[in-house]
């Protein structure tokens, strides 16, 4: 307990960078991800095989490895952003892919009859997803998602090695006044389990919300 | 609804068809934009020079990343083994009759899933003083084998009751049922989702980069600061990013060639459905409920 009260203000500033970086990263992935996953289901040939050639390519990229290439190869393209940034854009881009995924086993769940139906009324392809597809997907879509980014909350540890503030990297500093080694994690991970706890509750939430047997 | 193209929207007509040649046109000039700007800085900020490549010439960079490459494999080799074996005894564990059995191996399966990996890597790492090859494959293992634990018992959940029932009205024993019955479709059946778990287990092998572990991406990072090679860093990433996403990439073909070999296999036929192939963050879909 010792651990925690004398280093409060260095848990709490770790945990409110955890969560910042987990908040941005994850709107950005969201973002992206339906984007993404709209590009794959499209008209349009180029944009399908971009889309795909997306999500091929960063599902099956190391996350660190795209660390090391965003936070330490970017700058050699003259490009200095702060260490927040770079890792904002590696999770996000990451997870985007996961996210697309998600997005479009979701759509696949919608009847082909709702997208015949939204055709017949004389809908175009944009109006099919916005109205029509997307609305139902997006039910089915609640749970996949939720787990995504609960894997996204805990991929933000990674960042701490890479000069960003967060809950893992906090463990040094602690470590050099010279507390338990032990009880430091112990509550590095009471704090993990903390965010990814509250993110599973809001996600069980909504789905109960939103949820529609079919 | 199939991702056909043709549920979502009509068969182009000639001016939808010419409008899309449009748009098409755009991307193909954005996405050609975003290339050319990337080998344009490669030049910009002199990546090609001679000094920056000279490193690969060399005998001992070569042995380097060879050995970098040889221990990130044997990281994913330890894992893989004691992976399966652990998934496959918590996901018995938790199938078990025996209440305290099913509690405790729910308590351990959930617990290493919901940890962060790399906190349990820098765990063993710092707190318990394990070499980093160990702290690495510890923690690989014990969340990877949770994961598996839920694609096993998913799968073993997955078979029809029927199978079940039948074998136990034949007078098999509870371990007979398990073993010659219901794990052998389980498997088959979620095979593909198994190994696209194991392409999560190689590349979060690189994660050892993060505790000193002498890996690939550690072999890469030693040459990139080298300031007598004038820091080549991104014709190091040039070199190691394509092997090691190629090296995820055949793992995930492997997946999906086993996932389309077992759909067309009668012997599945009348059994659980064999899940989709697809590396997944967090826990895959076919172990989700």
């Amino acid at each position: 307990m010792k651990t925690l009260t004398d280093n409060w203000s260095t848990y709490w500033d770790g945990f409110l960078g955890t969560l910042a970086l987990f908040a941005v990263s994850a709107v950005l992935s969201l973002v992206l991800g339906v984007l993404i996953a709209g590009f794959r289901v499209s008209p349009v040939r180029p944009l399908r095989v971009f889309g795909t050639a997306w999500v091929t390519l960063l599902r099956n990229t190391p996350l660190t490895l795209l660390f090391f290439i965003v936070v330490l190869g970017l700058p050699r393209f003259d490009i200095t952003l702060p260490f927040f940034t770079f890792a904002v854009a590696a999770l996000g881009c990451y997870t985007s892919a996961f996210v697309c995924e998600s997005m479009r086993s979701g759509i696949n769940t919608v009847p082909a009859g709702q997208g015949e139906a939204a055709r017949s009324l004389g809908m175009s392809f944009g109006q099919t997803m916005s109205v029509v597809v997307l609305p139902q997907a997006y039910r089915s879509v609640v749970a996949p998602i939720g787990s995504v980014m609960i894997a996204l909350a805990k991929n933000t540890a990674i960042a701490g090695s890479f000069s960003v503030t967060e809950l893992l990297g906090t463990y040094r500093t602690i470590n050099e006044l010279g507390y338990s080694i032990i009880w430091t994690f112990v509550w590095i991970a009471v704090g993990y389990l903390i965010i990814t706890l509250a993110i599973s509750a809001v996600f069980n939430l909504l789905e109960r919300r939103v949820a529609v047997s079919r | 609804m199939t991702v056909q193209a043709s549920a979502l929207y009509d068969v182009p007509g000639p001016k939808a068809l010419a409008r899309h040649r449009l748009y098409g046109g755009i991307a193909l000039l954005l996405i050609a934009a975003m290339i050319g700007w990337i080998v344009y800085m490669l030049f910009h900020t002199h990546q090609f020079t001679y000094q920056k490549w000279m490193p690969f010439e060399y005998r001992g960079v070569q042995d380097l990343l060879l050995r970098g490459l040889g221990n990130t494999l044997k990281a994913f080799g330890w894992t893989v083994l004691f992976a399966l074996p652990f998934g496959a005894l918590f996901a018995a564990g938790r199938l078990s009759d025996h209440r305290v059995v099913r509690w405790l191996s729910t308590l351990v399966v959930e617990f290493f899933r919901a940890m962060p990996l790399l906190v349990m890597i820098f765990f063993v790492f710092v707190a318990l003083k394990v070499q980093p090859l160990w702290a690495l494959v510890t923690g690989l293992v014990l969340y990877n084998g949770s994961v598996l634990a839920e694609v096993f018992r998913a799968g073993v959940l997955a078979v029809p009751k029927g199978q079940r029932e039948a074998a136990y009205a034949l007078g098999m024993r509870k371990t007979q049922v398990m073993t010659y019955v219901l794990v052998p479709q389980a498997n088959r059946a979620m095979l593909p989702a198994i190994i696209s778990q194991l392409v999560v287990a190689l590349k979060d092998t690189s994660l050892g980069f993060l505790i000193t572990y002498e890996e690939f991406l550690h072999a890469g990072k030693l040459i990139a600061t080298n300031l007598d090679y004038d820091l080549p860093f991104i014709p190091v990433v040039i070199v190691i990013a394509p092997i090691y996403i190629g090296m995820c990439l055949l793992l995930s073909w492997l997946a999906r060639w086993v996932e389309r070999r077992s759909r067309r296999s009668p012997s599945v036929r009348g059994g659980a459905p064999v899940v989709e192939a697809g590396v997944a963050m967090g826990l895959p879909p076919s172990a989700q409920q």
